[in-house]
């Protein structure tokens, strides 16, 4: 026993690897979009978003102040002087006054330009540009400048998407519209399947047996295959297209399993337990209740994490029984459909949507995983 | 507190019959040990008079009422179960005041029940854990105080101390023989341990494959067991038998043993001539003398503490003797033992006793 319990496989740095892949494999796109929320549409189309946590070098054009407003005569000369930053200094390397060669000088040295026609310009951002009458009229002279620009981020897209954005670009209808599905979606098959789950567990009548295959067959049974009757049967009683549909729905589609889970998980509980709470006095709906639901509290929320993460992406089932012609009930899943239509380029405005989707599940998660893991594992282990 | 009466109960589990038709008075505030082998009914009758099982046939009354039909809430007994069963989510005080709390008990009166019960099982400085933070001595104990706050009808127990070690296991019996003398309560304990059995039961009722085979307190079914099998379960170390067949005449008798040994009794009545029988002993009545009538061979000593026992073989028969004298810590090959007449149990051929 020792000897099987206690060593190690050989394929253990496969499984290793495997899980840093799958790691990888999800987390890659994510914090892709994540990062990618927070830059602007120029910054994505001229870096990739793994460039965007490191100062970048950056070709920069500036032009000197104008000199019919700034010239200054020193001399028989002509003297423009300024500072092409402006207040927000730059990591400058090097420099250019032509678009030929931008990076001719390096900072503080002083570029000829032909007749006497000279530019400096300092590490500060500050230039003087010195010559004749002649050569210091016109446009103002044009600065190449290749400097290190630090990481710059912005909410702009959250606040486009999330409060200001006209239309289609603003999300938070259809945010508030993804939870007042959600939510009822959730808790409603719960109670339902709790209910249901004690009793196929503790309670003898005739036919429990068979209910409970019933239930396990009606398991592998693709909710695609029941859309179209189920819409048909809910536009002949008068529910129609909306919320109503929406949930009863999703209770619908996720009732076998709930049932199935939490009567597997509520057959564990002792026997003695329920026994003495019968002879304590209690009532089946105390048993169930006051020891079971509590009992239960792990198998509840794990199947909890499970219908939410299902109905808050679900596209399908929101679009067949909820989403009607004036799209006042659309969810955020449907939503962001239609943004690949009419933002299709606007990838900042996309990645900022789907993160918008994400973020709730991946805070429900995150607060809920452990009941995740004990959920799952529980009855397969005592 | 009151009686419960047992009559003609069976229990069915689709065609296996496993409780032949029991029957069992039980007087107010008597203290009823229900003992046997394991898959000998002795749960499954508790069970049924808890309201846990259904009962096939047969009556079940508490306090005169008939129960057969009524569901376990509604019959005010409480039970102490082999795993405790504690509410795993309650403290302590919460587990103890569950069944007062569903009766709507008000609150000061609940307090002063947990309080009175808690102090009598030394319960109070854990009232605020949690069962999982509890040993199971103490776990054992909270079980007992959840039965004792509400004061019912009846207490069962099923084989409440078998999770428990040998030395916490000898302590808790006799705090249930206390809290007997205390409370008075009627109650019904179910066990397979014959010493639980002996020490704590007003009467005893011994049980096998569904059968009630002997009912009588402790020292009847040890000095008078009614067959073979309350013979052989009551007692430690178990009583010797040797089969042989019985031959009387003149108003002698002997019981013959398969190599013709004749084993000389007083005539039993209810016993054929020519007919099997088994004679038994127990290990402790057992004669060691120099002149003893009969030879036995040594085969294994094992001290105790307390005693001694002698495995020996007698004619070929295994036999086993449980003597206080050390001298036989190192006996010889062989020894001389005697039968005394006033000690020996005689059964006929179906295994019960004759007299």
């Amino acid at each position: 026993m020792a000897r099987i319990a206690g060593k190690k496989s050989r394929l253990t740095w496969a499984v290793h690897i495997s899980v840093a892949l799958l790691v990888v494999a999800w987390l890659f796109p994510t914090v892709g979009l994540f990062v990618s929320s927070f830059r602007t549409a120029d910054q994505i189309s001229g870096s990739g978003w793994w460039a965007a946590l490191f100062p970048a070098e950056q070709n920069e054009v500036y032009r000197t102040g104008d000199p019919d407003d700034d010239r200054v005569a020193v001399g028989d000369m002509f003297e423009v002087k300024g500072n092409i930053f402006e207040g927000e200094p730059r990591n400058i390397s090097s420099w250019g006054v032509s678009s030929r060669d931008v990076s001719a000088f390096a900072p503080g040295e002083t570029a000829d330009m032909g007749d006497g026609e000279t530019l400096t310009l300092a590490d500060d951002g500050a230039y003087v540009w010195r010559g004749t009458d002649d050569q210091i009229s016109g446009r103002g002279q044009r600065i190449f400048v290749t400097a290190l620009v630090p990481p710059k981020f912005s909410l702009e897209n959250y606040r486009t998407i999330l409060f200001s954005g006209t239309g289609q670009d603003n999300m938070a209808k259809a945010f508030f519209n993804t939870l007042t599905v959600t939510i009822p979606a959730t808790i409603i098959p719960i109670v339902v399947a709790a209910f249901a789950a004690y009793a196929l567990a503790w309670m003898e009548f005739p036919g429990r047996a068979l209910l409970i295959a019933a239930i396990v067959g009606l398991l592998v049974v693709p909710l695609q295959l029941a859309l179209i009757p189920l819409l048909r049967l809910h536009l002949a009683i008068g529910i129609g297209k909306g919320y109503m549909g929406v949930w009863l729905a999703h209770t619908a589609f996720g009732m076998p399993l709930a049932i199935y889970l939490l009567r597997n998980y509520m057959v564990g509980l002792p026997r003695d337990i329920i026994e003495n709470a019968k002879v304590d006095g209690a009532t089946d709906f105390q048993i169930f209740t006051r020891i079971i639901v509590p009992l239960s509290f792990p198998a509840l929320a794990s199947f909890a994490i499970f219908q939410f993460l299902w109905t808050w992406n679900d596209l399908l089932v929101a679009k067949v029984f909820l989403i009607d012609a004036t799209g006042s009930t659309t969810v955020m899943t449907n939503q962001i459909v239609e943004l690949l239509g009419t933002r299709g380029g606007n990838w900042e405005i996309l990645a900022t949507a789907a993160f918008v989707s994400i973020a709730v599940p991946l805070a429900v998660f995150f607060a809920m995983q452990r009941y995740l893991v004990r959920g799952l594992l529980a009855g397969s282990v005592k | 507190m009151a009686s419960i009466d047992v009559q003609g109960v069976r229990k069915n589990y689709g065609d296996v019959e496993v409780l032949h038709g029991v029957d069992l008075t039980i007087r107010d505030g008597e203290f009823i040990v229900l003992v046997g082998p394991s898959g000998c009914g002795k749960s499954t009758l508790l069970r049924m008079i808890a309201g846990l099982e259904e009962v096939t046939g047969g009556d079940i009354h508490i306090a005169g009422k008939h129960v057969n039909h009524l569901a376990p809430k509604d019959r005010d007994i409480a039970m102490v179960f082999q795993s405790y069963a504690l509410y795993p989510h309650m403290s302590v005080a919460d587990n103890m005041s569950y069944s007062l709390r569903l009766r709507k008990t008000p609150k000061e009166k609940i307090a002063s029940a947990v309080g009175a019960a808690a102090a009598k099982l030394g319960l109070d400085p854990l009232l605020e854990r949690r069962p999982k933070a509890l040993s199971g001595g103490q776990r054992q104990r909270v079980a007992m105080g959840r039965a004792i706050v509400r004061q019912p009808k009846a207490f069962l127990f099923d084989e409440p101390l078998s999770n428990l070690d040998a030395r916490l296991r000898e302590q808790m019996r006799a705090e249930i023989k206390k809290m007997h003398g205390d409370l008075g309560a009627t109650s019904i304990y179910v066990t397979h341990d014959q010493i639980e059995a002996m020490t704590l039961a007003d009467r005893i009722v011994a049980m096998h494959a569904g059968v009630v085979q002997q009912i009588g307190s402790p020292l009847d079914l040890y000095d008078r067991p009614a067959n073979l099998f309350v013979a052989g379960f009551i007692g430690s170390p178990g009583m010797n038998f040797l089969e042989g067949t019985y031959h009387s005449g003149d108003g002698k008798a002997d019981i013959r043993l398969s190599d013709g040994t004749a084993i000389p009794i007083r005539p039993r009545e209810g016993l054929r001539d020519g007919y099997a029988a088994t004679l038994g002993i127990r290990p402790e009545h057992v004669e060691l003398k120099e002149d003893g009538s009969w030879q036995a061979d040594v085969e294994l000593v094992e001290p105790t503490g307390l005693g001694i026992i002698l495995h020996l073989s007698i004619h070929g028969q295994s036999f086993k003797i449980f003597t206080a004298d050390r001298a036989v810590l190192s006996p010889p090959p062989s020894l001389q033992v005697n039968f005394p007449e006033e000690h020996l149990h005689v059964f006929d051929e179906d295994g019960n006793r004759a007299d």
